[in-house]
Protein backbone atom coordinates (compact mmCIF):
# COMPACT_ATOMS: atom_id res chain seq x y z
CA UNK A 1 0.00 0.00 0.00
CA UNK A 2 2.79 2.49 1.08
CA UNK A 3 6.09 1.40 -0.70
CA UNK A 4 4.85 0.61 -3.90
CA UNK A 5 7.70 0.61 -6.71
CA UNK A 6 9.55 2.90 -3.72
CA UNK A 7 7.59 5.69 -4.21
CA UNK A 8 5.57 7.91 -1.25
CA UNK A 9 2.13 7.76 -1.71
CA UNK A 10 0.20 9.65 0.75
CA UNK A 11 -3.14 10.91 -0.83
CA UNK A 12 -4.70 7.30 -1.58
CA UNK A 13 -5.98 7.21 1.83
CA UNK A 14 -8.31 10.05 1.39
CA UNK A 15 -9.69 8.00 -1.56
CA UNK A 16 -13.26 6.66 -1.22
CA UNK A 17 -14.79 3.25 -1.73
CA UNK A 18 -18.04 1.57 -1.64
CA UNK A 19 -18.58 -0.42 1.05
CA UNK A 20 -21.11 -2.63 2.58
CA UNK A 21 -21.35 -4.83 -1.06
CA UNK A 22 -23.66 -4.88 -3.57
CA UNK A 23 -26.03 -2.37 -1.36
CA UNK A 24 -22.94 0.09 -1.15
CA UNK A 25 -22.43 -0.10 -4.92
CA UNK A 26 -25.77 0.59 -5.69
CA UNK A 27 -26.11 4.07 -3.57
CA UNK A 28 -22.52 4.74 -3.99
CA UNK A 29 -22.05 3.89 0.33
CA UNK A 30 -18.34 4.74 0.72
CA UNK A 31 -16.47 4.56 4.27
CA UNK A 32 -16.68 7.88 5.09
CA UNK A 33 -20.77 7.63 5.24
CA UNK A 34 -20.06 4.47 7.42
CA UNK A 35 -17.83 6.45 10.05
CA UNK A 36 -20.62 9.27 10.58
CA UNK A 37 -23.00 6.83 11.16
CA UNK A 38 -20.60 5.15 13.36
CA UNK A 39 -19.61 8.40 14.80
CA UNK A 40 -23.43 9.77 15.47
CA UNK A 41 -24.09 5.81 16.66
CA UNK A 42 -21.59 6.66 18.94
CA UNK A 43 -22.04 9.87 20.65
CA UNK A 44 -26.33 8.66 20.62
CA UNK A 45 -25.44 5.54 22.66
CA UNK A 46 -22.70 7.67 24.49
CA UNK A 47 -25.54 10.33 25.83
CA UNK A 48 -28.29 7.42 26.19
CA UNK A 49 -25.97 4.70 28.31
CA UNK A 50 -25.20 8.69 30.47
CA UNK A 51 -28.49 9.98 30.73
CA UNK A 52 -30.01 6.40 31.23
CA UNK A 53 -27.95 5.09 34.63
CA UNK A 54 -27.70 8.69 35.90
CA UNK A 55 -26.00 7.49 39.10
CA UNK A 56 -24.99 9.39 42.36
CA UNK A 57 -21.16 8.66 41.91
CA UNK A 58 -21.06 8.14 37.92
CA UNK A 59 -18.58 5.39 36.48
CA UNK A 60 -16.11 6.10 33.24
CA UNK A 61 -18.68 5.59 30.73
CA UNK A 62 -20.86 8.36 32.56
CA UNK A 63 -18.01 10.52 33.34
CA UNK A 64 -16.58 10.85 29.87
CA UNK A 65 -20.65 11.54 28.92
CA UNK A 66 -21.05 14.09 31.86
CA UNK A 67 -17.64 15.36 31.06
CA UNK A 68 -18.46 15.96 27.22
CA UNK A 69 -21.80 17.57 28.19
CA UNK A 70 -20.77 20.18 30.59
CA UNK A 71 -17.52 21.16 28.60
CA UNK A 72 -19.96 22.13 25.45
CA UNK A 73 -22.69 23.61 28.01
CA UNK A 74 -19.72 25.63 29.64
CA UNK A 75 -18.64 26.85 26.52
CA UNK A 76 -21.81 28.03 25.31
CA UNK A 77 -22.69 29.63 28.50
CA UNK A 78 -19.36 31.49 28.67
CA UNK A 79 -19.61 32.65 24.91
CA UNK A 80 -22.79 33.59 24.04
CA UNK A 81 -24.53 34.03 27.98
CA UNK A 82 -27.76 32.61 29.50
CA UNK A 83 -29.70 33.26 26.21
CA UNK A 84 -27.41 31.06 24.53
CA UNK A 85 -28.80 28.08 26.42
CA UNK A 86 -31.57 26.72 23.75
CA UNK A 87 -28.48 26.61 21.18
CA UNK A 88 -26.73 23.94 23.23
CA UNK A 89 -27.91 21.33 21.10
CA UNK A 90 -26.45 22.54 17.99
CA UNK A 91 -23.15 23.52 19.03
CA UNK A 92 -23.19 19.91 21.06
CA UNK A 93 -24.15 18.07 18.06
CA UNK A 94 -21.98 19.65 15.83
CA UNK A 95 -19.20 18.98 18.19
CA UNK A 96 -19.47 15.49 18.96
CA UNK A 97 -19.92 15.03 15.50
CA UNK A 98 -16.09 16.66 14.28
CA UNK A 99 -14.69 15.45 17.56
CA UNK A 100 -15.63 11.71 16.75
CA UNK A 101 -14.90 12.34 12.85
CA UNK A 102 -10.82 13.07 14.17
CA UNK A 103 -10.97 10.46 16.18
CA UNK A 104 -12.36 7.55 14.27
CA UNK A 105 -9.97 8.69 11.93
CA UNK A 106 -7.10 7.68 14.26
CA UNK A 107 -8.20 3.94 14.51
CA UNK A 108 -5.70 2.00 11.80
CA UNK A 109 -8.10 1.27 8.50
CA UNK A 110 -10.67 3.66 9.43
CA UNK A 111 -11.09 6.93 7.60
CA UNK A 112 -11.22 10.34 8.25
CA UNK A 113 -14.51 12.08 7.00
CA UNK A 114 -13.42 15.49 8.31
CA UNK A 115 -10.41 15.48 5.75
CA UNK A 116 -12.71 16.17 2.96
CA UNK A 117 -13.53 19.72 2.45
CA UNK A 118 -16.82 18.82 1.05
CA UNK A 119 -17.73 17.59 4.38
CA UNK A 120 -16.14 20.18 6.23
CA UNK A 121 -17.69 23.05 3.90
CA UNK A 122 -21.22 20.95 4.52
CA UNK A 123 -20.74 22.04 8.38
CA UNK A 124 -19.50 25.19 7.96
CA UNK A 125 -22.87 26.30 5.92
CA UNK A 126 -25.03 24.46 8.05
CA UNK A 127 -23.05 26.81 10.87
CA UNK A 128 -23.79 29.83 9.09
CA UNK A 129 -26.94 29.30 8.03
CA UNK A 130 -28.07 28.69 11.41
CA UNK A 131 -25.99 31.59 12.87
CA UNK A 132 -27.60 33.90 10.24
CA UNK A 133 -31.11 32.48 10.46
CA UNK A 134 -30.92 32.95 14.24
CA UNK A 135 -30.28 36.61 13.85
CA UNK A 136 -32.99 37.42 11.41
CA UNK A 137 -35.06 35.81 13.85
CA UNK A 138 -33.99 37.90 16.92
CA UNK A 139 -33.07 41.53 14.96
CA UNK A 140 -35.47 40.90 12.41
CA UNK A 141 -34.07 43.85 9.37
CA UNK A 142 -31.89 45.40 12.13
CA UNK A 143 -29.86 42.66 11.74
CA UNK A 144 -28.57 44.31 8.24
CA UNK A 145 -27.06 47.42 10.75
CA UNK A 146 -24.47 44.58 11.71
CA UNK A 147 -22.29 45.41 8.21
CA UNK A 148 -22.20 48.74 8.95
CA UNK A 149 -20.87 49.73 12.38
CA UNK A 150 -22.19 52.46 14.38
CA UNK A 151 -20.83 55.93 14.32
CA UNK A 152 -18.70 55.59 11.18
CA UNK A 153 -18.51 58.17 8.57
CA UNK A 154 -22.04 58.08 6.01
CA UNK A 155 -19.24 58.43 2.96
CA UNK A 156 -17.01 55.50 3.80
CA UNK A 157 -20.35 52.86 3.26
CA UNK A 158 -19.90 51.96 -0.19
CA UNK A 159 -16.59 50.56 1.22
CA UNK A 160 -17.02 48.82 4.65
CA UNK A 161 -20.30 47.77 3.59
CA UNK A 162 -18.81 45.39 0.97
CA UNK A 163 -15.92 44.55 3.03
CA UNK A 164 -17.82 43.51 6.07
CA UNK A 165 -19.82 41.19 3.71
CA UNK A 166 -17.16 39.83 2.60
CA UNK A 167 -15.88 39.46 5.73
CA UNK A 168 -19.06 37.86 7.16
CA UNK A 169 -19.04 34.93 4.21
CA UNK A 170 -15.47 34.27 4.74
CA UNK A 171 -16.49 32.57 7.76
CA UNK A 172 -17.29 29.73 5.87
CA UNK A 173 -13.89 29.22 4.64
CA UNK A 174 -12.10 29.57 7.28
CA UNK A 175 -14.44 27.58 9.41
CA UNK A 176 -14.49 24.86 6.55
CA UNK A 177 -10.40 25.07 5.36
CA UNK A 178 -9.23 25.06 9.14
CA UNK A 179 -10.69 21.28 9.87
CA UNK A 180 -9.97 19.85 6.83
CA UNK A 181 -6.47 21.24 6.13
CA UNK A 182 -5.56 20.05 9.61
CA UNK A 183 -6.85 16.72 9.31
CA UNK A 184 -5.69 16.18 5.61
CA UNK A 185 -1.71 17.54 6.69
CA UNK A 186 -1.57 15.28 9.95
CA UNK A 187 -2.43 12.10 8.30
CA UNK A 188 -0.46 12.61 4.87
CA UNK A 189 2.70 13.35 7.42
CA UNK A 190 1.47 10.18 9.44
CA UNK A 191 1.87 8.47 6.51
CA UNK A 192 4.97 9.76 4.69
CA UNK A 193 7.06 9.49 8.38
CA UNK A 194 5.48 5.42 7.98
CA UNK A 195 6.33 4.95 4.17
CA UNK A 196 9.89 5.93 5.78
CA UNK A 197 10.27 3.11 7.96
CA UNK A 198 9.07 0.69 4.94
CA UNK A 199 11.42 2.06 2.75
CA UNK A 200 14.31 2.58 5.47
CA UNK A 201 13.57 -0.53 6.78
CA UNK A 202 14.77 -2.58 3.40
CA UNK A 203 17.98 -1.39 3.87
CA UNK A 204 20.25 -4.59 4.66
CA UNK A 205 22.00 -4.91 7.77
CA UNK A 206 21.59 -0.84 9.05
CA UNK A 207 17.88 -0.85 8.01
CA UNK A 208 16.20 -1.50 11.11
CA UNK A 209 18.74 0.75 13.04
CA UNK A 210 18.12 3.80 10.16
CA UNK A 211 14.19 3.07 10.38
CA UNK A 212 14.29 3.67 14.44
CA UNK A 213 14.10 6.98 13.28
CA UNK A 214 11.38 7.79 11.43
CA UNK A 215 9.40 5.43 13.78
CA UNK A 216 10.35 7.30 16.73
CA UNK A 217 8.75 10.40 15.01
CA UNK A 218 5.74 8.60 13.90
CA UNK A 219 5.16 7.91 17.64
CA UNK A 220 5.31 11.56 18.31
CA UNK A 221 3.14 12.45 15.68
CA UNK A 222 0.31 9.76 16.93
CA UNK A 223 -0.08 11.72 20.19
CA UNK A 224 0.43 14.95 17.99
CA UNK A 225 -2.50 13.99 16.01
CA UNK A 226 -4.72 13.42 18.93
CA UNK A 227 -3.98 16.26 20.35
CA UNK A 228 -5.25 18.17 17.01
CA UNK A 229 -8.26 15.77 16.83
CA UNK A 230 -9.61 17.51 20.04
CA UNK A 231 -8.13 20.90 19.61
CA UNK A 232 -9.94 21.59 16.25
CA UNK A 233 -12.79 19.79 17.64
CA UNK A 234 -12.91 22.24 20.05
CA UNK A 235 -11.98 25.29 17.60
CA UNK A 236 -14.92 24.37 15.78
CA UNK A 237 -17.50 24.38 18.43
CA UNK A 238 -15.99 27.73 20.30
CA UNK A 239 -15.88 29.34 16.86
CA UNK A 240 -20.05 28.31 16.61
CA UNK A 241 -20.91 30.05 19.82
CA UNK A 242 -18.75 33.19 18.89
CA UNK A 243 -21.03 33.12 16.15
CA UNK A 244 -23.70 32.57 18.05
CA UNK A 245 -22.96 35.18 20.13
CA UNK A 246 -22.37 37.81 17.45
CA UNK A 247 -26.01 36.79 16.00
CA UNK A 248 -27.73 37.07 19.72
CA UNK A 249 -26.49 40.50 20.58
CA UNK A 250 -25.30 42.03 16.97
CA UNK A 251 -23.24 44.91 18.37
CA UNK B 1 -17.46 36.39 59.66
CA UNK B 2 -15.36 34.14 56.93
CA UNK B 3 -17.38 31.63 56.98
CA UNK B 4 -20.22 34.17 56.28
CA UNK B 5 -18.57 35.87 53.38
CA UNK B 6 -17.90 32.61 51.98
CA UNK B 7 -21.42 31.56 51.68
CA UNK B 8 -22.17 34.62 50.31
CA UNK B 9 -19.18 34.22 47.06
CA UNK B 10 -20.39 30.66 46.85
CA UNK B 11 -24.30 31.68 46.47
CA UNK B 12 -23.05 34.29 44.26
CA UNK B 13 -21.25 31.87 41.97
CA UNK B 14 -24.34 29.56 42.12
CA UNK B 15 -26.54 32.04 40.68
CA UNK B 16 -24.69 33.22 38.20
CA UNK B 17 -24.29 29.82 36.99
CA UNK B 18 -28.14 29.57 36.87
CA UNK B 19 -28.38 32.23 35.08
CA UNK B 20 -30.33 34.84 38.16
CA UNK B 21 -27.71 37.23 37.94
CA UNK B 22 -25.76 38.50 35.26
CA UNK B 23 -21.97 37.29 34.46
CA UNK B 24 -19.46 39.52 33.86
CA UNK B 25 -19.03 40.69 30.47
CA UNK B 26 -16.07 39.17 29.03
CA UNK B 27 -15.64 37.08 25.90
CA UNK B 28 -13.10 34.25 25.86
CA UNK B 29 -11.02 33.94 22.51
CA UNK B 30 -9.13 30.56 21.35
CA UNK B 31 -6.14 29.58 23.01
CA UNK B 32 -3.05 31.77 22.96
CA UNK B 33 0.37 30.68 21.52
CA UNK B 34 1.95 31.79 18.53
CA UNK B 35 1.25 28.85 16.17
CA UNK B 36 -2.24 29.57 16.53
CA UNK B 37 -2.57 33.01 16.16
CA UNK B 38 -0.34 32.63 13.20
CA UNK B 39 -1.84 29.77 11.31
CA UNK B 40 -5.55 31.14 12.40
CA UNK B 41 -4.73 34.72 10.57
CA UNK B 42 -3.09 33.15 7.85
CA UNK B 43 -6.23 31.24 7.22
CA UNK B 44 -8.62 34.46 8.05
CA UNK B 45 -6.89 36.51 4.94
CA UNK B 46 -6.54 33.90 2.59
CA UNK B 47 -10.75 32.93 3.33
CA UNK B 48 -11.22 36.35 2.81
CA UNK B 49 -9.36 37.19 -0.49
CA UNK B 50 -10.68 33.60 -1.86
CA UNK B 51 -14.36 34.90 -0.96
CA UNK B 52 -13.87 38.26 -2.68
CA UNK B 53 -12.00 36.81 -5.87
CA UNK B 54 -15.15 34.64 -5.80
CA UNK B 55 -17.56 37.07 -5.33
CA UNK B 56 -15.96 39.37 -8.28
CA UNK B 57 -15.74 36.09 -10.33
CA UNK B 58 -19.21 35.45 -9.95
CA UNK B 59 -20.80 39.31 -10.96
CA UNK B 60 -18.10 39.30 -13.84
CA UNK B 61 -19.71 36.17 -15.27
CA UNK B 62 -23.25 37.61 -14.54
CA UNK B 63 -22.56 41.06 -15.95
CA UNK B 64 -20.37 40.72 -18.70
CA UNK B 65 -17.98 43.42 -17.03
CA UNK B 66 -14.60 41.44 -16.83
CA UNK B 67 -12.13 42.17 -15.68
CA UNK B 68 -13.15 44.91 -13.64
CA UNK B 69 -15.60 43.67 -10.89
CA UNK B 70 -12.83 41.32 -10.54
CA UNK B 71 -10.13 43.55 -9.73
CA UNK B 72 -12.74 45.93 -7.13
CA UNK B 73 -13.65 42.74 -5.37
CA UNK B 74 -10.03 41.60 -5.12
CA UNK B 75 -9.01 44.47 -3.23
CA UNK B 76 -12.16 44.72 -1.04
CA UNK B 77 -10.85 41.29 -0.21
CA UNK B 78 -8.13 42.09 0.60
CA UNK B 79 -9.51 44.86 2.85
CA UNK B 80 -12.11 42.22 4.93
CA UNK B 81 -8.62 39.85 5.32
CA UNK B 82 -7.04 42.69 7.26
CA UNK B 83 -10.39 43.07 9.34
CA UNK B 84 -10.56 39.99 10.17
CA UNK B 85 -6.69 39.56 11.67
CA UNK B 86 -7.83 42.64 13.10
CA UNK B 87 -11.38 41.40 14.97
CA UNK B 88 -8.87 38.70 15.74
CA UNK B 89 -7.35 40.27 18.26
CA UNK B 90 -9.84 43.31 18.93
CA UNK B 91 -13.26 41.79 19.12
CA UNK B 92 -16.48 43.81 18.91
CA UNK B 93 -16.83 45.36 21.37
CA UNK B 94 -20.23 44.13 22.92
CA UNK B 95 -22.55 45.85 26.00
CA UNK B 96 -22.99 42.67 27.46
CA UNK B 97 -25.01 44.38 30.52
CA UNK B 98 -28.17 46.61 28.99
Amino acid sequence: MAAEGKTIDALSQFELSPVLGVFGDAVSFSQSNLMMLVAVLITFLLMKLTADRGELVPGRLQALGEASYSFIAGMVRDQVGDEGKKYFPFVFSIFMFVLLGNLLGMVPYSFTFTSHIMVTLTLAIVVFLVVTCVALAIHGMHFFTYFFPEGAPKWLAPIIIPVEIISYFSRVVSLSVRLFANMVAGHVMLKVFATFVVLLGGLGAIGPFVAAMPLAVNVVLVGFEFLVAFLQAYVFAILTSIYLHDAVHLH
Amino acid sequence: MNERSDFEDRLRQARTRQGLDKRPAGRGSLPPGPWGIGLRAGVEVVSALVVGIGFGFVLDRWLGTWPWLFLVFFVLGSASGVLNVYRLFNPRKTPRAN
